[in-house]
Parts: structure tokens; sequence; C-alpha cells
């Protein structure tokens, strides 16, 4: 008899009681088993609980004790790209290593954009590839693909199994890199012949990895010359980045923020990582961030980057970013300090630990010192904050506002939802307009820049966090890149909600377009929205998915769609929300200019005090 | 653009040579030479590579290859604390009468000749970069056929052993 696929609340209950039955970390030693057997009791031992694939010729052997696997949910996915950004979403969410499946050749190189993605924005993923027999590779084999070679520079690292006495201990290891450190992708690509063989599973492992030991502890010197600073700047910014998340540092820095005084920027990867509702918040910074946020980085006198990377979309131009700026800079991955901006107190180590060693390091300066006098700070950032605060224009042709539509879901579905968005003008509304209070609410590809992320990530989010509501926000670009993904929810039981902004359009391709290529509208129109032939319709689409279709064209129309979706849980929800093409994104720093040009709207930009 | 000679401690497993090298590609770090081999440890083998770059990128390359998991530990080596040398081998026209001038600057130069044809001889040669350059020049009025250089090999002076250290993280890992 065929089981049916567990729902996800069902899951979540056998997680609850899995510590008595559960395979997790049991001691095992030298049990006969072929080696596709190996690898389930392998990912079984590390704790996997979800795991979103497709079988192929060279994965077989591996797909059928998985079948009788009774703590790892497989999700048979549409599209193996679908399957690695659901891995991502569900990592994103929920913090632990995302793990997705995929045969030899076409299959696993449809992982390459999830797995750039994945290094991109440091997301705990681990991929497993099958291979052709070792005996078949190099000869051009059919549907052999050298992944490793492939993914070799945008894995945080990979293996090829060939030996399967090796294969408890590569994913072992493979787990491990991919959640400690700097979070990536692990690739494991594991040959046929070595499924099919027999041999030895045990269980712990020891990791033989001589060169990797990431530094969490800071050293106490940096901290108290960090703390030093932060005591005595009189324009402090906290610049705080995804690090924060991926580290789990967020109400560790909550206490930084509140002893400090300092003004806090969160990144497109940071949102939620300090409420939004927090008075010294000012909102993002970068190409699309708030006035405040990006004037406050460039008049600052002191930078403490927590687990950013001075990344081009938040500096604008380098050489002129931040100019009067002291730079304090926090991360575990070296590298990263000074890649971009010299800096003048480096920390190597793990944010919690760095914050929870910086807090007590800077109530002992103020003890010292007393607290520094930020009053003439609070009172410019203040004045920015009133002078431009974020809003849109009405639209001018009828149509819906796209930023209404956003601000109101976010609104009604509140801080407690999950947003996933996919790339584009829909995705910097939605990191603008929604007020974010929790860390791991907010998932996009932000590095990357994937379009197409947001279905299957929302997917992924669901499956790891089934009891809280999870949108989409996607483009009608973007949605016709993954939209297969919501057959998989409808038949799977992972009822999410996608917002589509349907401009008809490649929204960001044709904003650029209509600022600095005088309105030639080269290749951007998509046929989706109002006045087009509808190709496809959204609403006919949805509901040959299994999903509930709604098409929402009026500003009245918006309240009563969103709460009819809340009001759905047995499938999918898509509402497409025809809304006007022209809205445009605002703040903006163009591409390659300094931040101090920032456009407010267009061609207006804040006058800055002469006095600076 | 200084040159560097950094000698790079990897895991001794396959693939690991291309992980570097397609690191230093990617990010744009020029390589000069390149000589890898095996150490008096079985699980450990030495890249030892020269590049060309900036103080600052120096410290990029170094932090970036760090990154690399099968890569265990990094160290400059100083022209003023190491012995460098590389090996050449070069096919220069010698005939009847320039023989004796080739065997002259070979000799000079406490090169070999490994192989001898009526016009031709092959010498090899061990020494510095400098010493090698000044060879070179010195037959280039005979005629040079062909240049086959090795990358550099580099070695700290005194007693410590970078390879010890870094075996012990090998057998505690």
């Amino acid at each position: 008899m065929v089981q049916p696929n567990p729902t996800p609340a069902q899951v979540a209950a056998r997680t609850a009681s899995r510590s008595a039955d559960g395979a997790a970390g049991r001691t095992v030693s030298g049990e006969e088993v072929t080696g596709a057997e190996s690898i389930v009791r392998s990912l079984e031992s590390v704790g996997v609980e979800n795991v979103f694939g497709i079988p192929g010729g060279a994965i077989l052997p591996l797909y059928d004790p998985l079948m009788d696997s009774k703590q790892i949910r497989h999700v048979l996915v549409r599209h193996e790209q679908g399957g690695g950004h659901a891995a991502q979403g569900y990592a994103h969410a929920t913090g632990k290593v995302g793990v997705t499946m995929a045969t030899s050749g076409p299959g696993a190189t449809n992982l390459v954009t999830p797995i750039a993605d994945a290094h991109m924005d440091s997301v705990p993923l681990v991929a497993i590839t099958g291979q052709v027999a070792q005996s078949l590779i190099g000869t051009d084999g059919f549907q052999e693909a050298d992944i490793v070679g492939i993914t070799m520079p945008i894995t945080k690292h990979s293996y090829l199994v060939t030996d399967p006495a090796e294969i408890p201990r590569t994913i072992a290891e493979a787990f491990h890199i991919a959640s400690t450190g700097r979070p990536g992708p692990v690739l494991v690509d594991i040959a046929k012949s070595a499924m099919t063989a027999s041999t030895t599973f045990s269980w712990p492992q020891e990791l033989s990895l001589p060169g990797y030991h990431p530094v969490t502890k800071p050293h106490a010197k940096q901290i108290r010359e960090a703390a030093r600073l932060l005591a005595t700047a009189r324009r402090p910014v906290l610049y705080v980045g995804g690090g924060v998340i991926r580290s789990g540092a967020s109400e560790a820095l909550r206490r930084l923020v509140d002893t400090s005084g300092a003004a806090v920027v969160t990144t497109l990867t940071a949102r939620g990582a300090v409420p939004d509702s927090h008075p010294q918040h000012l909102g993002m910074p970068g190409m699309h961030g708030t006035v405040p946020a990006v004037a406050a980085l460039q008049k600052a006198d002191l930078v403490v980057a927590l687990g950013a990377r001075f990344d081009d979309r938040v500096t604008g131009r380098l050489s002129s970013f931040a100019p009067h700026a002291a730079v304090v800079h926090a991360d575990i991955d070296p590298a990263e300090i000074g890649k971009n901006r010299p800096v003048d107190v480096p920390i190597v180590g793990d944010l919690r630990e760095v914050i929870a060693d910086l807090v007590p390091a800077l109530e002992a300066e103020h003890a010292k010192v007393g607290k520094p006098d930020l009053a003439a700070w609070w009172h410019q950032l203040d004045t920015w904050r009133e002078t431009y605060p974020l809003g849109y224009s009405p639209t001018d042709d009828g149509h819906l506002s796209p930023q209404h539509v956003i601000s109101r879901l976010g609104e009604l579905a509140g801080p407690d939802a999950i947003y996933a968005a996919g790339v584009g003008q829909h995705q910097m509304w939605a990191a603008q307009f929604i007020r974010y209070e929790r860390p791991r609410t907010w998932l996009n590809s932000a590095g990357l820049g994937t379009m197409g992320f947001a279905v299957p990530a929302a997917m992924g989010a669901k499956v790891g966090e089934p009891d809280r509501e999870v949108w989409a926000i996607d483009g009608d670009g973007c949605f016709q890149m993954t939209n297969q993904e919501l057959a998989t929810c409808a038949i799977n039981d992972i009822p999410i909600k996608v917002a589509l902004i349907n401009n008809s359009s490649l929204g960001m391709v044709r904003q650029w377009q209509t600022l600095f290529y005088d309105e030639r509208y080269s290749n951007t129109d998509l046929h989706t929205g109002h006045g087009t032939r509808r190709i496809p319709d959204f609403v006919k689409l949805a509901d040959a998915y299994g999903c509930e279709g709604i098409r929402v064209e009026r500003e009245d129309e918006v309240d009563a769609a969103i709460k009819r979706a809340q009001e759905i849980d047995d499938r999918p929800v898509v509402i497409d929300f025809q809304v006007s093409r022209d809205a445009m994104v605002w703040p903006m720093v163009a591409a390659g200019v300094p931040n101090d040009d920032i456009q407010y709207a267009r061609g207006i930009s804040p006058a800055w005090d002469r006095e600076d | 653009m200084s040159r560097h000679t950094l000698s790079v401690l990897v895991e001794n497993k396959p693939g690991v040579l291309t992980r570097v090298t397609a690191l230093f590609a990617r990010r744009a770090f020029n390589i000069h030479s390149l000589a890898v081999g095996p150490t008096e440890h079985e699980e450990i083998s030495r890249i030892t590579v020269v590049v060309d770059v900036e103080e600052h990128p120096l410290e990029h390359v170094t932090k970036q290859l760090n990154k690399l998991i099968n890569v265990i530990k990094i160290v400059e080596l100083d022209p003023e604390s190491s012995v460098q040398r590389e090996l050449l081998l070069v096919k220069v026209r010698a005939d009847q009468a320039t023989r004796a001038g080739v065997l002259e600057v070979v000799d000079l130069f406490r090169a070999h000749v490994v192989d001898v044809v009526p016009d031709t001889v092959v010498i090899e040669a061990t020494g510095t970069a400098a010493k090698l350059s000044a060879l070179l020049g010195a037959l280039e009025p005979y005629g040079v056929r062909e240049i086959v250089k090795s990358g550099t090999l580099a070695v700290g002076r005194g007693s410590r052993s970078i390879t010890d250290r870094a075996l012990e993280r090998v057998r505690t890992a």
C-alpha cells in the first residue's frame, strides 16, 4: 500500500515526538548496507527531515531506500531549480541546512543557479547529485556532466564520491561545512556504482578537515577598541548585514542598538534583523534605500559593519562612500574584512559572540567616559526622516498602485507572516513598504538576484514553518520562470499564497529604460496585464495548477482579495494584482554614482547641509 | 607590481590543484609560476606559487586561499630568509665552431650539458631566477632553440618546518 505524503502538520507532530525513535545522532557501528542505504542513513543521522528533489537515472538507486525513510520527507518538485530554491527558502526560514537532490547531467546543471544563489547569500545548502558509474566518468557518458568542476567557483566545497565507504563521513563533513563559519552550499556528487555497491554504515563519523577552522571567538583587544570608538563617536551608524540573521544575533543586536543609541540601517539581506518599528532604525541603505539611511552613512563619523560586506548596491561609487567615517568591521569571514573598504578595527568572529562581548565592553566605556551626546546627530536624522519619508505618488493611469498593494499586504498579513520575493521592482517595494519585525521573515535572492526565486522559496519556507502564513510576492516576469512549482504545492499540501504584482512588464528593466534609455522599451513587454492578450491568463493558470486564482483590478478590491486568500488553507492561492506599469522605485542611486547624488524622485535630490 | 612567493600546504587529494588555480583565475590574481609536489608527509602536498601583486591585494590572495577547505597553511617566503631555486633546461645551438664558447658559459655558471648532437646541446641549470636569467643572457648570442623552466621551489632557512605544525592539525583534526 502506498502511503500518502504527510501534511506539514503531520511532519511537525512527528518531529516533536522524534527524539524517542529518530535516527539523528544515534550510534551505529559496521552495519552491512548498500551505498544508497548508507546515504539515507547518513542523512537521517545528521537530522534531515525535508528534501526537495527529482529522481533520474544516475540517482535512481538512492530513491528506493529513501521511500522507506520514516524521518525524511521528500517533496517531488517539477524542476530541479525549483527544488534548489525550495531548499534555500527552507534554510532561510528555519536556519537549518536545506537539502536538494537531482540526477546527473541536466538534473545537476539545473541546480547551478540555486547553488550560485546560495553561495552569494551565504545560505546553508547541501546538494546531492547522482553521477554516472565510476567506469563511465570522463567518457562523455549518457547524462554525464562534471558538476563538481562546473560548480567549483560557486560552492563552499564539493565532493565526488566513488567509494561507498566514504559516504557517511562525506555527508557528515558536507553538513558541517555548509552550516558552520560563513554558511554556504556544498555539493556531494555520488557515482551510481557507489550507490549500488555493498558497504558498511557506521555513525558517528570523525571529520577530517585540517584546513577548516572558522574563528568564532573575537579578539578581546579588538572588541575594546571598537567599544571605545562607539562610545566616543558623534555620528555613529550600525550597518547591519545578512550575517546577523545567519548567526542568530538579532536579540544580542537589539541590546547593542539600545545601549549605543546609534542609528541603525538594515541591508536587503538583513531586513527584520532589527524591528522596523524601532525608533533608531532608519531603514534600508543603498541603491533603493531610504534617504535617511543613505544620508546617515554618508555623514557618519563611525560605521560599525556587522555581518555586511560593503556590496556595490549599498556603497554606490566606492571611493565616495561614507567619506567621513572610521570603520569597525565584524564578520566571520576574514576575507570580507578590508576587501572593499579599508578598516580601522577589524573583528573576526561569530556575530553572536562579537555582539555579546561588545555590549558589556561598551557599557564599561560608558561608565568611564559617560554616554556620548548624540542629540545633534538625531536632530539631523529626524529632520531627514520628516523631510524625505518613504512614499509613492498615486498612479496617473487609473490602475492599481503596486506600492499600495504591497503595503496593504504587509499590514493585513502582519509581521508574523513570511514574505518571499522575486527580483525587480516588486522586490524593492516589498523590502521598503512591508514592516519587518522579526528575523527570517523576509526571503529574497539579494546577491545573485535570481528571478523566479519567490514561489519555490515560499514553498520551502512553508515546509519548514507550516504554521506560519507564507506569501510569495512575485512579478509577472519572475512568476513565469518557476510557477510550475504551484503543482508541487497543490499536490503536497503546501498552501502558499502568491501576490502577483502584474505590471505586464519586466518592470525594473523598464524603469531603467524610462530613466536612461529615452523611454525606448526594448523587449520588456510581457503581455500579461490589462489591455493586453493576457498570455498566460494567470487566473486560468492558477486554476489549472489546482490553486485558487483571484484577479484584482481596482483599489477597492485589494483588501477583500487578501482576506479571501487568508481564509483558504487547503490549496495555494494566486492573486493577479493588475498594477500600473509606470510606477517607479524611489529613492534611487544610479549605478556607479556617488550616494550623495541620491534621487528622491525623478530629478529631485536632497540639498545637503553645506556646513558639514 | 611586486613578486611574492607563497608556499601553500594543501591536503593531498584529487582536484586540489584545480581549486587553487581556479581561485587565482577568477579573482584575477596573476600567477608567474607554479610548482606542486609531495612533502615529507603523505597526506600533505606543497604548492609553491609566485604571484605578481601589490601589497594590499596579496593579503586578499592569502585570505581567499585560506577559505578553500583543502588549504591547510600558507606561508610567504621572503627571498631574504628563504632558499629559492628554479630548474632550467635550455636547448642551444652549438656546432664545431661555437661549442667551446658554449661550454665555457656552462662552466662559468656551474651548469651541466645533458644532451649533445652535432649542432645543438641541451644544458641543465639550477639556481635563483637571477642566475638563470644571466645564463640565458649569456647563451643568447649562440642561438637559443628552446627554453623549459620549472616553477620556483622555496624553503625557509633555518631548522623550522612549516609542514610539521601543519601535520599536527591533520592528525588532530
